[in-house]
C-alpha cells in the first residue's frame, strides 16, 4: 500500500480504465478527423474537459455515474429540487434516509464516493439563478431535464455564446455542444445539438406535442371523464371556495380537498373513474417513469458526449427515438437547422441610428414583430448595459438608458448583444435569451468586426 | 433538512412505475426469481433496473474476483471489494438499493455451472446470461427450453451489443399498444345503439342540444340521412370519421392466433389456448364474425347525460358478449376434463377487452437461428443501408468467439497483436458466413477493423444501454403486459442506429 503521502496515482490507476483505454489509444478508421489515440488521451480528457450536467433526477442520477465511468473528472450538476419517495424506484443514488435533502447535492456526494478521482460540484438551486457566465465555463452540457420551458432556457444560454464571422459561419470556439435526454414511460429521445450545425431544441420546438388542455366549457358544464371532474376541482371549484388561497399540489390535505370535489361531482353526473392515485396524476401531470428507459437514454447521452469530445468515434445524426412498448424500436432522425432561427441563428438583426438610445432600443425589442420581448435586460460582451432586476442593479444601470446605444457599444458598426426577458414561446410568456445584431445606420465598414481590436 | 422516520411505502415508492403496469404486474414482478450469469457491467446495469422495480429475487452467479479494471466500468464496485468474489460484492450493493429484494450469489464461473449443474436453472423465472461466448449460450438455450424458462442474452462489446429473448411461446393479452383504433362498430350497429341513434332528434332547433350530439351518433345519422355538416361536434365527426373506418372482422394477427394449433385444446392446454379455442366458438356465434364488444369509448364533445348513456350501452352490449365468451370457457373445460370454474371471470374479461389485441410471441432456438439460417433474409438486411451495419456486427459477434476459440483470446485484446487480428478475424468471419451458406456477401473492412479496435472491452455506457434494453425485455416478459422483442437487437453505438434483425 502506498503511503498516503506519496504523490502516486492510486494503485488502481491506469488498469482500472483498461476497457476504456481500447477505445482512446487504438486507431480506427470510423472516428473523427481530429481523434488523436493515445494511452494518455483519457488523463487528458479528464484534467481538461468540464461537463455540466443539468438535472439530478430519474436521467441525472443516471448520466453522472455514465460519465464518471466515461473518463470525465470535472462535472457540475444542478438541480433545484429535493428528494421525494416516489423517486426511490429509479433515482438510485438515493436512499430513503435521503427524503427530503437536496438532489444535486446527495447525487454528488454519491457518484464521488464510489468513483475515485471525479469531482463533482453541486448546485442546489434553478437554472436561471446562475450568472450566464457560469454557464460559459464548461466544455458540453448534458440534459436531462423534465420541462420544454427548461430546456428551452439552457438551449439559448448555450447558443448565446454562439458567433458567426462575416461569412455567416459558426465560429468553432464559441461552440458549445449540448447532448439533450427526455423519457416517459417507455418512450424517450436523445439528441447532439452542436449549435450553428445541427438544429438547435428552438428549430425543432414543433416535435413537442401541445400539452392536454380540456376546454373549458366541458370542465364546467359538460364533464364525461374522470379528469374533467378533478380539474374542475383544480381550476375552477378551489378558487371559489378558497378565494385568494394558492394551490400547493404538494400539500397532501389540499390535494385531498381536490379529489373529495372530483368525487361528489362525478357521482352528480354519474361519471366513474375518480381516484386519489388519477386526481393526483392529473393534477401534478405526473409523467410515468421506470428505471430502464432513463439507464438506456441517459447511457445513449453520456456515449455520445464521450464520443463528441475525445473524437474516438461518430457522432449520432443527430435525433433519436426510442420506443420500448412493443419490441426495442429505435430510429436516428437528421433533422436540418432552421436558418433563421431566433436562437442559434447570427442573430436578429436590429438596425440603429446612432442617435438611438438603450431605452429605444429596449422599446424596439418589444415591439418588433418576431422578437417581442418584454422587460428586456441587456449584456454586451460580458457588460451589463441595463438589468431590470436585482434593484440594486437595476439603480446601477439606469442611468445608461438614455445614452446612446452607439457609445455604450464601443462605436463599431456591427456587434453582437444579448438580451433577456419575456418572450412567447409556443404561445406561453416564457424566460428567453435572445441574441441580437446590431448594426448602426451611415457608419463606414469597419475592416473587423466586433470589438477584437480595442477602439 | 433530512426528514427523520421517512417510511418508503411501496404505493408510493413504485407511484410512478404502477401508473404504467398496474397492481398486477408489480405484483407478478414481485413473485419473479432472476437468475443472472457474470456480473460484468452489462449484467449489473440489467439487474440494478429490475432490483429497483422490485423484482422478488435475484441470484448473481459469477466466478470471478473483483479486478483493478471492474473498478472503471462497474458503479457497484468499488476499492473495498478488491479481491472479492464479484457476485458477492454486487449483491450486496443490490441489496443496499432495494432491501425487500432477496439477492443471492453463487460463485461459480457460469460455463462450468452449464456444464455440470443444468437443473440449476429449474428454479428461476427468467435466466438473463450475459457476455456468454456462443459454446454456452447453445447449452444454456437448450437447459431451459426444457425446463420452460425465459432465457434473455445480452452482450456489450465495445460500440457494439446484442439483446435477445428465446422461449418457446410467449402470449400476450394486455399488450398496450400506442395507437389503437375505438372499437365503435358503426358499420354493424346492434340494436341497442341503433334505437339510441334514432332518440336523439337531430332536427332538434334548441342549439344546446344540437350542440351537443355525440358524433358517433352523428356519423350513424350521416351514413343514414347525409345531413349537412356545419356545426364543431359535425366537425368533430368528420374530423374522427378516420377513427372509425376499421376494417370490419378480425386482423391478421388474430386470425393467424385463433387458426393456430394450439387453439385445439385438450387438458394439457394453458389457459390462454382454452380462452383463444373459446373465442374462435364466439366469433362463429354470437359475434358473427366479429370479436367481442370492447365496450369503451372516446371522449367527444357531448352533454353529459347523453354521453354517459352512450357510454352505457356500449357496457352492456360487452358485458353481453362477454358472458357469451365466459360459457364458452366453462363448456370447453368441460369438455377437457377440467373444473369449468377454473379460470376466473376477471381473466375472461380481460381477454375479452383484449381481444382484438392479442399477441404471440414465438422464438427460435438459438441453434436453430444458426442452425438453419434464413439467407434470404440474412442477404437482404445485407444489402439495406439502415441494416448492413447491424448484419454486419451480428456475424463479427459470432466471429470473435470462434476466433477466441482458436487463439484462446479475443482479438485486440493484446496491441501487439491488433495488426495480425484484422485478417485473422476476417478469415474467420468469411467462414461463419460460408457456413451460414452466405459466399457471396462480404463485411465491412472498417467493421472488421473495429471490432479489433474494440479489444473485446465492455465499456459502462454500452453496458448501461444494453444492460438496460436487457431489463425492459424481462419486465415485459415477467408482467406479460406489452410485447417483448422479436429478433436479436444489435446495438450500433457507433451512430446510434440500432436494429432489430428477425433471423
Amino acid at each position: 500500500m502506498a503511503s498516503p503521502d506519496a504523490e502516486q496515482p492510486a494503485p488502481t490507476e491506469p488498469a482500472r480504465w483498461r476497457d476504456l483505454d481500447m477505445l482512446l489509444s487504438h486507431p480506427g478508421n470510423l472516428v473523427e478527423a481530429s481523434f488523436d489515440p493515445s494511452p494518455g488521451l483519457r488523463d487528458l480528457l479528464g484534467s481538461l474537459v468540464e461537463v455540466l450536467v443539468v438535472g439530478a433526477g430519474g436521467l441525472g442520477c443516471e448520466l453522472l455515474k455514465d460519465l464518471a465511468l466515461s473518463g470525465f473528472k470535472k462535472l457540475h450538476v444542478i438541480d433545484m429540487d429535493t428528494i421525494d419517495v416516489s423517486n426511490l424506484n429509479r433515482q438510485f443514488l438515493f436512499r430513503v434516509q435521503d427524503v427530503g435533502k437536496s438532489k444535486a447535492e446527495v447525487a454528488a456526494k454519491r457518484v464521488m464516493e464510489r468513483v475515485n478521482g471525479v469531482n463533482i460540484v453541486p448546485h442546489f438551486c434553478s437554472i436561471e439563478d446562475k450568472e450566464i457566465e457560469f454557464y460559459s465555463q464548461f466544455h458540453i452540457i448534458v440534459l436531462g431535464l423534465d420541462s420544454i420551458e427548461a430546456r428551452s432556457y439552457i438551449n439559448s444560454v448555450a447558443c448565446g455564446f454562439l458567433e458567426y464571422d462575416l461569412n455567416d459561419n459558426p465560429l468553432q470556439e464559441t461552440v458549445k455542444p449540448m447532448v439533450d435526454g427526455g423519457t416517459e414511460g417507455f418512450k424517450g429521445h436523445a439528441r447532439v445539438i452542436i449549435p450553428g450545425t445541427t438544429p438547435c431544441f428552438e428549430c425543432n420546438i414543433w416535435l413537442f406535442p401541445p400539452q392536454v388542455k380540456f376546454p373549458l366549457c366541458t370542465l364546467a358544464e359538460t364533464p364525461r371523464t374522470a379528469a374533467h371532474c378533478i380539474e374542475y376541482a383544480h381550476l375552477i371549484k378551489w378558487d371559489e371556495v378558497h378565494p385568494g388561497k394558492l394551490f400547493d399540489a404538494d400539500d397532501a390535505e389540499h390535494m385531498q380537498w381536490i379529489y373529495s370535489e372530483a368525487l361528489k361531482r362525478a357521482e352528480l353526473f354519474g361519471i366513474c373513474g375518480v381516484t386519489y392515485s388519477l386526481t393526483q396524476g392529473v393534477v401534478k401531470n405526473i409523467i410515468p417513469a421506470i428505471a430502464s428507459t432513463n439507464a438506456i437514454i441517459s447511457a445513449a447521452c453520456a456515449l455520445e458526449a464521450f464520443k463528441l469530445i475525445s473524437g474516438c468515434s461518430k457522432s449520432v445524426s443527430n435525433y433519436l427515438t426510442y420506443n420500448g412498448l412493443e419490441g426495442t424500436h429505435i430510429k436516428v432522425t437528421e433533422f436540418i437547422r432552421d436558418k433563421d432561427c431566433l436562437v442559434c441563428g447570427p442573430g436578429t438583426l436590429i438596425e440603429l441610428d446612432t442617435s438611438s438610445t438603450l431605452s429605444d432600443f429596449i422599446k424596439m425589442l418589444e415591439e418588433h414583430p418576431t422578437l417581442r420581448m418584454s422587460k428586456a435586460s441587456v449584456t454586451h460582451e460580458g457588460n451589463n448595459l441595463y438589468m431590470q432586476s436585482p434593484e440594486v442593479l437595476e439603480q446601477m444601470t439606469r442611468p445608461n438608458l438614455s445614452v446612446p446605444m452607439f457609445e455604450l457599444l464601443k462605436e463599431v458598426r456591427y456587434t453582437t448583444v444579448h438580451a433577456t426577458g419575456m418572450a412567447e414561446n409556443n404561445g406561453k410568456k416564457v424566460s428567453s435569451l435572445r441574441k441580437l445584431r446590431v448594426a448602426f445606420k451611415g457608419i463606414e465598414e469597419a475592416s473587423k468586426m466586433d470589438t477584437t481590436l480595442s477602439s | 433538512m433530512a426528514a427523520t422516520g421517512v417510511v418508503a411505502e411501496p404505493k408510493t415508492k413504485y407511484d410512478r412505475q404502477l401508473r404504467i403496469w398496474g397492481d398486477q404486474g408489480q405484483a407478478a414482478l414481485e413473485k419473479a426469481s432472476i437468475c443472472l450469469l457474470n456480473c460484468g457491467p452489462t449484467g449489473t446495469e440489467a439487474l440494478k433496473n429490475l432490483v429497483l422495480g422490485g423484482i422478488g429475487s435475484v441470484t448473481v452467479v459469477d466466478g470471478s474476483k473483483v479486478e483493478a479494471s471492474d473498478l472503471g466500468n462497474n458503479f457497484l464496485l468499488d476499492e473495498g471489494c478488491l479481491g472479492q468474489p464479484r457476485a458477492k460484492s454486487i449483491c450486496s450493493f443490490l441489496q443496499e438499493l432495494n432491501d425487500a429484494v432477496k439477492a443471492k450469489f453463487v460463485e461459480e464461473f457460469p460455463a462450468h455451472l452449464i456444464d455440470t449443474n443444468p437443473s440449476f436453472f429449474s428454479q428461476f423465472t427468467v435466466v438473463i446470461a450475459t457476455q456468454l461466448p456462443e459454446s454456452s449460450l447453445l447449452k444454456l438455450d437448450d437447459i431451459c427450453r426444457k425446463a420452460d424458462i425465459v432465457l434473455v442474452a445480452a452482450r456489450s462489446y465495445g460500440l457494439t451489443g446484442l439483446v435477445r429473448v428465446s422461449v418457446k411461446e410467449h402470449c400476450v393479452i394486455e399488450s398496450k399498444p400506442d395507437h389503437f383504433l375505438d372499437d365503435l362498430r358503426l358499420h354493424n350497429p346492434w340494436t341497442e345503439l341503433k334505437q339510441f341513434a334514432k332518440s336523439i332528434d337531430i332536427n332538434d332547433k334548441d342549439p344546446v342540444v344540437h350542440k351537443h350530439t355525440p358524433y358517433i351518433v352523428i356519423l350513424d345519422l350521416i351514413r343514414a340521412h347525409m345531413l349537412n355538416v356545419d356545426e364543431e361536434n359535425y366537425k368533430e365527426a368528420v374530423d374522427s370519421s378516420y377513427k372509425v373506418s376499421v376494417t370490419p372482422g378480425i386482423s391478421n394477427e388474430i386470425r393467424q392466433i385463433i387458426d393456430d394449433d394450439s387453439a385445439e385444446v385438450n387438458s394439457s392446454s394453458s389457459d390462454f389456448w382454452i380462452l383463444v379455442a373459446a373465442l374462435k366458438e364466439f366469433i362463429a356465434k354470437e359475434g358473427n364474425g366479429e370479436l367481442p364488444l370492447e365496450g369503451t369509448i372516446p371522449d367527444m364533445t357531448s352533454l353529459t347525460e347523453y354521453y354517459v348513456s352512450l357510454q352505457k350501452i356500449y357496457q352492456a352490449k360487452a358485458e353481453f358478449d362477454c358472458l357469451a365468451l365466459e360459457h364458452h370457457v366453462k363448456e370447453i373445460l368441460k369438455r377437457i376434463g377440467r373444473d369449468p370454474d377454473s379460470i376466473s371471470t376477471t381473466y375472461i374479461k380481460t381477454f375479452c377487452k383484449n381481444s382484438r389485441k392479442l399477441r404471440l410471441c414465438r422464438y427460435r432456438s438459438f441453434e436453430e437461428e444458426f442452425g438453419s439460417p434464413i439467407v434470404s433474409e440474412i442477404q437482404r438486411y445485407f444489402t439495406d443501408e439502415d441494416y448492413s451495419y447491424a448484419m454486419n456486427f451480428y456475424i463479427l459477434l459470432r466471429a470473435v468467439d470462434r476466433l477466441a476459440a482458436n487463439y484462446s483470446r479475443l482479438p485486440g485484446i493484446f496491441d501487439s497483436e491488433i495488426d495480425e487480428d484484422i485478417p485473422r478475424l476476417k478469415t474467420v468471419a468469411a467462414s461463419v458466413l460460408s457456413e451460414m451458406g452466405l459466399n457471396g456477401a462480404s463485411l465491412s473492412e472498417d467493421l472488421i477493423t473495429e471490432m479489433c479496435r474494440f479489444g473485446a472491452a465492455e465499456i459502462h455506457p454500452v453496458a448501461a444501454f444494453v444492460g438496460g434494453v436487457a431489463s425492459q425485455e424481462v419486465i415485459k416478459l415477467v408482467t406479460k403486459q406489452f410485447v417483448p422483442l422479436r429478433g436479436t437487437f444489435i446495438f450500433n453505438g457507433i451512430d446510434l442506429k440500432s436494429q432489430v434483425l428477425v433471423l
